[in-house]
């Protein structure tokens, strides 16, 4: 099978404009504007079943449609933010295959009646903004980004736009108050973006790997997408595989891979004599899944894996071996979302304060009886309560670690 | 001098990213450019994109607070900052750090006598799969290096000494 998304792995030099030009060039977008109505574009890919792949895996095409056309200009904004723990697939499409991911944007924003895009990307891309930036450059000489396009009244720009360390505004509407220049704290929700979103104008915000699919959706249609991938999940899906396994990385799949086949036909395996404990599917945000054979052989989409008892996430899978304590790993995870909680709502600031707090007591072996009770009762209170998704992610693995492996955690 | 007069092209190249009536959008990219000249962002600076952005030096000041990239003292001339966050953990970083202080003689948050290298623990880089790693943040641009071990990251501050007594 060749590749849908991580292209260059295939055609190497696909970064070259005159080589992704020779490999179905800007065809895609070029159709959508000159042959395609806006809402046929959203209609193509709602039949594509392309879900959104940022974590939450909501319908793109649907997304697209709840745009507020009574209120104009509307906006696309990328999120490049890419900052999970465990997730480094955006990076690898930006660095490799850029064109395809810029038709993509291009698409999205035909498609929702947007003459501007802004590409948000985390501070530490620096220099893949700088890449961009030039890749920008190349389209609009070339003519495939700028005024009056493919000779229609449709002009488009693209622009970058570098966070600078701020975990937080991987989420939507913390976002575009740091587009807006402020701090990156969520909004309060409704409006929802695409009544209101960057400077209050109709918005639509998409992750770098779903849009890096457009192109091709476009080129081979929507029952094509759907023959890959499983009924719930249509298509492929990039994994970003870390942990303990011997050949860590990207591996763009179908969804419906069983988490067997990507841990140990792909990545080759955890060491000799070790076996796997735990999975993480979504990075640090992720609940612990207890690996047994049943588990393994599970297949990854987004509605098998939660009868599992977690979220597939953006499939960023952290492999946990027999050797890592759980209690260990949940002290790294409060730890970050500590750092990272924007201190906006109260029980995600003070709720991650008091997790690291008893984590710290408990991951000293300085604690009492009562501090595991507390740590999850701190967890469970917080839960639901937060004006944010992060709040919430904080709790999963304190969780679910807890709970499910109540052997790594000394009473006192 | 202000940003606008010392770097007229580009301030210019930033406005121009934005809707004349939202400008405030510029305070990120602009204070990347202040910290150009020191490798921190100075009162006057905040002051000066406080005037060209026509908000308050507090709603300046609230941005680099917020935001980890951003800083108000001076530090080593590079900031090398090492991802030991969970999945580069479970790949040894940790480890990789403690020998990093130990050749450095410095503890995590310290600089190197010499002022060249601040030794800084940071969260996820999106590299996971080529831990241990760090990335170098300079005044002027950010740099991932990837694939690391305590020898070659000792050959590359060697480097980084040499090129800066050139300089001089």
């Amino acid at each position: 099978m060749s590749y849908v998304l991580l292209r260059h792995r295939d055609i190497p030099d696909i970064s070259n404009f005159n080589v992704y030009k020779k490999n179905g060039s800007f065809d895609a977008f070029k159709k959508a504007v000159t042959k395609m109505k806006p809402n046929e574009v959203t209609d193509l890919v709602k039949a594509s079943g392309l879900r959104g792949r940022g974590g939450a895996g909501f319908p793109t095409g649907m997304k697209w449609s709840f745009i507020d056309n009574k209120s104009w200009p509307h906006y696309v904004v990328v999120n490049a933010d890419e900052s999970e723990p465990g997730t480094f697939k955006d990076r690898e499409i930006m660095e490799n295959n850029p064109f395809q991911f810029l038709e993509g944007v291009a698409i999205a924003s035909y498609a929702v009646g947007a003459k501007a895009a802004y590409v948000y990307l985390r501070g530490e891309f620096w220099q893949i903004a700088k890449f961009l930036e030039e890749k920008i450059a190349e389209m609009e000489e070339a003519g495939v980004l700028g005024e009056k396009l493919f000779g229609t009244d449709y002009s488009l720009r693209i622009y970058t736009h570098l966070g600078a360390g701020a975990y937080i505004c991987g989420e939507e509407s913390a976002m575009l108050e740091s587009i807006e220049g402020k701090r990156g704290q969520p909004r309060i929700r409704p409006p929802f973006p695409a009544v209101k979103g960057l400077y209050n104008k109709p918005t639509v915000i998409n992750n770098v790997e779903t849009l890096t699919n457009l192109p091709m959706i476009l080129a081979n249609g929507a029952d094509w997408y759907k023959s890959m991938g499983t009924p719930d999940s249509a298509g492929v899906k990039i994994f970003s595989l870390s942990g303990r396994v011997r050949k860590p990385g990207n591996y763009e799949l179908p969804f419906g891979t069983t988490f067997r086949q990507l841990i140990y036909e792909h990545g080759g395996g955890v060491q000799e004599g070790r076996s796997v404990k735990a999975i993480m599917p979504a990075g640090a945000s992720s609940s612990f899944i207890v690996a047994d054979e049943k588990v393994l052989d599970t297949q990854m989409d987004y509605a098998t894996v939660r009868t599992l008892g977690a979220d597939l996430g953006s499939a960023s899978v952290v492999v946990i071996d027999d050797t890592v304590s759980i209690e260990w790993i949940i002290h790294k995870t409060i730890h970050f979302f500590k750092h990272e909680s924007c201190g906006k709502c109260t029980p995600c600031r003070e709720g991650t304060y008091w997790m690291m707090h008893l984590i710290d007591r408990i991951h000293d072996g300085d604690h009492s009886t009562a501090d595991l009770d507390l740590l999850l009762n701190v967890a469970k209170q917080m839960q639901n309560k937060c004006l944010c998704p992060l709040g919430d992610f904080s709790t999963m693995a304190v969780v679910t670690g807890i709970e499910r492996f109540p052997q790594d955690f000394r009473k006192a | 001098m202000s940003l606008a007069n010392k770097y007229p092209k580009e301030v210019k190249q930033i406005l121009a990213k934005y809707p004349p009536e939202y400008k405030r959008s510029a305070v990120m990219p602009l204070l990347y450019l202040a910290q150009r000249e020191e490798g921190y962002i100075t009162k006057n600076a905040m002051q000066d994109i406080a005037d060209t952005l026509e908000i308050s030096i507090t709603d300046v000041g609230a941005i680099v607070g917020f935001y980890t990239l951003y800083h108000d003292k001076k530090e080593g001339k590079y900031r090398m900052q090492v991802c030991t966050d969970l999945p580069c953990a479970l790949r040894g970083a940790d480890q990789f750090m403690e020998s990093l202080c130990a050749n450095l003689g410095i503890k995590v948050g310290e600089t190197t006598a010499d002022n060249l290298i601040t030794l800084e623990a940071v969260t996820c880089l999106a590299a996971c799969d080529r831990a241990p790693m760090f990335q170098i943040q300079s005044k002027d641009s950010i740099k991932y290096y990837e694939d690391m071990n305590v020898d070659k990251t000792m050959e590359l501050i060697d480097t980084l000494k040499k090129a800066g007594t050139e300089v001089k």
